[in-house]
């Protein structure tokens, strides 16, 4: 089973922003709806960019999304506070965060909400060292994380790591250190997830659609099962789907041709 | 001079290979060693930076031009005697504490030095002492802090802070970018400016040395 978390609720993108300032909810409304009609499992809430009333907007979005879908919400803050402002208001059971990672003091602060609101989590495959350059980089972080959590009682099957893209454009090899993270941690972990919000490898370059898609594509093929994604842009959409039945992931191609049946292939190539 | 076009041809085609020869043809020609950076090489990187502004060059591009910028420079720096190399000023830059983030500051840096500064790089999560510790032993005209997180922008904040309780804020003239950053932003902790990418940070920083 995929997972498509859908981005577009996000602060720091201006109209969302624009939004928030007026509490104008019909657009929030209309973010949530569109995202979920279009195959998101999970919709993300991310205000991050309000410094200064990050916990009152969490709320009142988390309230609204949750008032317009059934879709659950995966809420998207380094933020403890914020994390749980948005937990404590949601009605849902399945939620997610976004994210943890090895970096010093925030597993420790982020952990007792994993556990208390029985969330799955985003683990990013980074710690205080730095930014992981290299996949044996990335492993150190998974390995240590993935200890961690069995430890603190975690299921396999609530983890998803997150390898963390960077742009080709600035490192030759960034996709290639993250499609051999993902093989290794399939291989290693294979109950886990994995996730990846991908657009970071386009970064710098022209015809950043063509890079993304592609990108996500070759992921799938190393164990990638989840994406934070515009799940609105239907040709990234087919693409997964398309990839989905080509890795061998869809009985008797069934999404393939309902999909093809209800028209999400109708699309320019 | 026809050597001066050809290296600042090959400046902005990003010709790694042929950089070299082509200045070293320069200083055989007899050209001033100060004139070939200034004409030649600079001359290239200041093509490529409106270039890279307008979408009409890639990242990856800008990278290799700096490349043969520091090429060139490197062969042409022990004939500069003892002024050394005339820079536009001196800028210290880093990402700011708490924050690992280091494309885009490097991207920064590598225009920068491109444009003739001096650029003292002071890493990732820096610290606002460090910064300061910096300005005081340093004396830049201008200090870069970049974040990209919202949760580290902040931090902008407490080094500018910083900067005012040591005394050192009226010496220098505090830039920041990044991700979340905005012009209100800058405005709200009182930086005297923003600049929403490598290049814009070129100008900005002209502007501001120009206006000393």
């Amino acid at each position: 089973m995929l997972t498509i978390v859908g981005e577009l609720i996000n602060t720091s993108r201006k109209a969302v922003n624009e939004a928030v300032e007026a509490r104008d909810e019909s657009v929030i409304r209309e973010l949530a709806r569109k995202q979920a009609d279009a195959g998101a499992t999970y919709i993300d809430v991310n205000c991050g960019s309000r410094v200064h009333d990050e916990l009152e907007i969490m709320e009142w979005l988390v309230n609204i999304v949750q008032d317009e879908v059934d879709t659950p919400i995966c809420f998207d803050s380094p933020n403890h506070e914020a994390l749980r402002r948005g937990l404590e208001v949601y009605k849902g059971t399945d939620s997610m965060i976004n994210s943890i990672s090895g970096e010093d003091g925030r597993y420790e602060t982020i952990i007792p909400l994993v556990k208390e609101y029985n969330t799955k989590i985003v683990l990013l495959c980074m710690d205080s060292s730095g930014m992981p350059e290299t996949a044996d980089d990335r492993m150190k972080v998974v390995d240590a994380l993935y200890a961690k959590l069995k430890a603190d009682g975690i299921d396999d099957d609530r983890m998803f790591f997150d390898a963390l893209v960077k742009p080709v454009s600035s490192i030759t090899t960034a996709g290639l250190e993250v499609l051999n993270t993902n093989r290794r941690i399939k291989d290693k972990y294979p109950d886990t997830h994995q996730i990846l919000g991908l657009s970071n490898i386009s970064y710098g370059l022209p015809k950043r659609a063509r890079l993304n898609r592609v990108f996500t594509v070759m992921t799938m093929t190393q164990g990638v099962d989840g994406y934070i994604i515009d799940p609105t842009n239907q040709k990234t959409m087919a693409d997964i789907i398309t990839a989905t039945t080509l890795i061998g992931q869809d009985n008797y191609c069934k999404k393939y041709i309902k999909s093809n049946r209800k028209g999400f292939f109708d699309i320019d190539d | 001079m026809a050597i001066l076009d050809e290296i600042k041809e090959a400046v902005v085609d990003g010709e790694t290979d042929e950089i070299e020869e082509l200045v070293q043809q320069a200083i055989d020609e007899g050209i001033d060693p100060n004139v070939i950076i200034n004409d030649g090489l600079i001359g290239g990187m200041d093509i490529v930076a409106p270039l890279f502004r307008d979408g009409e060059m890639f990242v990856p591009e800008v990278m290799e031009a700096a490349d043969c910028m520091k090429l060139g420079t490197a062969l042409l720096k022990p004939l500069l005697g003892d002024a050394g190399m005339e820079t536009k000023g001196k800028i210290v830059i880093g990402t700011i504490d708490g924050d690992l983030h280091d494309i885009g500051k490097n991207l920064v840096v590598l225009m920068l030095e491109s444009n003739g500064y001096e650029v003292i790089d002071l890493g990732i999560d820096v610290e606002a002492e460090t910064f300061a510790q910096a300005v005081e032993e340093q004396k830049p005209q201008i200090v870069g802090l970049s974040s990209m997180l919202t949760t580290t922008m902040m931090q902008m904040d407490t080094t500018i802070k910083c900067l005012e309780d040591k005394g050192l804020r009226d010496q220098v003239k505090v830039i920041i970018g990044g991700a979340p950053i905005t012009q209100e932003f800058a405005d709200e902790i009182g930086a005297d400016g923003f600049s929403k990418d490598a290049s814009a940070c070129v100008e900005l920083c002209d502007s501001i040395v120009n206006a000393a």
